[in-house]
């Protein structure tokens, strides 16, 4: 087993928390694709032996669920093409992204760096177009912007993915005042959240 | 019809809204302590009185869903359905974000009301944010006895568990949401039985929308009268609504309702952006049908949105302008609930797919003259009579909320969508 103690023992700690320890198995899949940076089979057989699930049904919940990825690079950029991102040029922003990392929607690059996926609605409608890294957000992004920020990710390779830093550099309408700082942030492809302990403090 | 019960603490406390100490000090937790004083019964009945409705897209009342718990089963649930993925709307996460201790007392209240000793926070996976805000609220709620055994010194005992989701639309469904947090895939239910009566682990469950419970503060410390006494019949309190598309000003707001449609895209969304014409809008998230400009000065309530055939949904309102392709906007719809199908229900599995190539075929100037009535005969498949609210072949909405944009444009735009078929032309060709 390659997950860290500190997982293993946040793992059960959730499993405990839960009336029935099957429902830990989503935060689990976080915690194995945390730890492994994607989701392999062993992950996946783990997170099966600490809730009693078999691999098989771990399996199928992991795949019903966009979020749990099997393949996925450093950096999982998310661009939403739902109404609102469209009738705002959520498609010219998509392109520009595709065309500056070399990496096509739904893929992932061979150097491992970037995943690029169009997503469905993220709840950014109000700061069209918008797209997430490391389901962090920035709003109010151009074709312009959108290839800065992946430069930007390119280039520097930010250990932590923050909303605020990337909404300051390459942002621009938000859809409300998104008030003061948030100094936590993403370090893999998935969700921060201090629970499954997979967020960490930035800069 | 400037009342704020939602967003007062953080537009005029943007800086640390967020916190406890902002929260106490502008009264927070005073309702909390108030409650504690109240047998659980008497706040179900402010709730029941206040005449709330859910905020989450249904509309039911929540005094009416509270009262559907069985008198004698335990444990019961609270579950908090923060899923919110409607295209359009991002309210929620507003309030996630910027008043978390608001919806946290609303939590402790309602749990002491029902009864409910445990209550899951499920927050869609691309919250992450939103999540962290609302996690270290609770930590701090935790810590100044506000959570946990005793709250206190009451007596009375609570866990909340927030839960993150992963990326599946169908989790806002509250069956769906519920599988989902026991750890299976996200496929709705078929009801009977409601949640309330077999919900979490089989047990009495209560599923509230973040906006719902967000509320339930104001109402214990002024009074279910007090909130009934907001806005029109049927429509009491204030609602969020989220703006977006060819609007000047997007964003969240805070209304009473009652106010028309031309105030709310008008007057507080500054119109059309670029000074353009305004072509039609959806007025409660994509899965209602849209309204045009013949209907701006109807009023915004549940049941005038129902008289129109349509709904205020989730409060997502996404306006489009006189230059969108109506065909490339219903395409980009049905294209969110093709891929959201959870693949239960062979009409909305196969249909939402088979509308989905249709659209794109008319947009590549590929249209047949058969693909108008193609498409409403698949649209009738899914939801038989075409009508509003719609009948379903499936076991949830989601098919039926696909149908939605197809009505539409076959209504109020079906000479463009004839013209683009007949001239053969693609968009923007």
């Amino acid at each position: 087993m390659t997950w860290s103690p500190d997982a293993v023992e946040r793992a059960r700690r959730l499993v405990a928390r839960y009336p029935d320890p099957r429902s830990a198995v989503m935060p689990l899949l976080y915690i194995a694709q945390s730890e492994e940076g994607r989701l392999t089979d062993e992950g996946m057989r783990f997170a099966a032996e600490l809730t009693g699930l078999t691999p098989v049904q771990v399996k199928s919940v992991a795949s019903f669920y966009s979020m749990f990825k099997e393949e996925t690079g450093r950096y999982v950029i998310s661009v939403c093409t739902s109404i609102s991102c469209m009738l705002l040029g959520a498609a010219d922003v998509l392109e520009a992204v595709e065309d500056e990392t070399g990496v096509a929607a739904g893929d992932t690059g061979e150097d491992g760096l970037f995943t690029v996926e169009h997503v469905e609605c993220i709840g950014a409608c109000g700061g069209a177009p918008a797209a997430q890294v490391g389901y962090e957000f920035v709003e109010g992004l151009t074709p312009d912007s959108a290839r800065s920020l992946c430069r930007w990710l390119r280039d520097g390779r930010p250990d932590v993915v923050m909303a605020d830093e990337m909404q300051e550099l390459f942002g621009g309408r938000t859809g409300f005042p998104w008030g003061p700082a948030d100094r936590e942030g993403s370090t893999g492809p998935v969700p921060a959240f201090g629970p499954y302990g997979t967020s960490e403090e930035g800069r | 019809m400037t009342e704020r019960i939602l967003t007062a603490r953080m537009e005029d406390h943007p800086a640390d809204s967020h916190t406890l100490a902002r929260y106490e000090a502008t009264g927070g937790y005073a309702a909390l302590r108030k409650a504690l004083g109240m047998a659980p019964e008497e706040i179900v009945a402010e709730v029941k009185a206040s005449n709330i409705r859910g905020r989450g897209g249904a509309g039911f009342p929540t005094g009416v869903k509270w009262g559907f718990l069985p008198a004698d089963v335990r444990p019961r649930y609270l579950v908090v359905n923060g899923d919110e993925s409607e295209p359009g709307t991002f309210k929620d996460r507003q309030l996630l974000e910027r008043d978390p201790h608001q919806l946290v007392e609303g939590i402790v209240i309602s749990a002491y009301a029902l009864d409910v000793h445990h209550a899951f926070v499920y927050i869609r996976g691309e919250y992450p944010r939103p999540a962290r805000r609302l996690q270290t609220a609770i930590d701090e709620a935790y810590a100044a006895g506000y959570l946990g055994a005793d709250v206190l010194g009451s007596g009375f005992d609570l866990e909340v568990t927030v839960h993150l989701g992963a990326g599946a639309y169908i989790c806002g469904e509250e069956t769906a949401l519920l599988n989902s947090l026991e750890g299976r895939r996200g496929e709705p239910r078929i009801k009977p039985p409601f949640p309330a009566v077999e919900g979490l682990y089989a047990k009495p469950t209560i599923v509230n929308n973040v906006e719902t419970l967000s509320n339930v503060p104001w109402i214990v410390t002024n009074g279910g009268a007090a909130y009934d006494r907001i806005g029109p019949e049927g429509s009491r309190g204030t609602r969020m609504f989220s703006l977006s598309g060819h609007v000047e000003r997007p964003g969240n707001y805070e209304i009473v309702m009652g106010m028309t449609w031309r105030d709310l895209i008008e007057g507080l969304g500054g119109g059309v952006r670029g000074g353009k014409g305004l072509k039609a809008w959806i007025p409660g998230g994509a899965s209602a049908p849209w309204l045009v400009p013949e209907h701006l000065d109807e009023p915004v309530t549940i049941d005038d949105a129902g008289r129109l055939a349509t709904m205020l949904g989730s409060g997502a309102v996404v306006v489009m302008d006189e230059t969108t392709n109506v065909v490339e906007a219903a395409l980009s719809v049905v294209r969110f609930f093709a891929h959201e199908s959870c693949g239960q229900c062979t009409p909305c599995r196969e249909g939402t797919s088979w509308m989905e190539r249709i659209l794109e075929r008319i947009l590549r100037g590929e249209g047949r003259p058969m693909d108008l009535d193609l498409l409403l005969d698949i649209s009738d498949n899914i939801s038989p009579g075409l009508r509003w609210p719609p009948a379903m072949t499936t076991i949830c909405p989601l098919g039926p909320s696909a149908v939605s944009p197809i009505t539409s444009i076959m209504r109020h735009f079906r000479h463009e969508v004839e013209a683009m078929v007949l001239q053969g032309v693609p968009a923007g060709g």
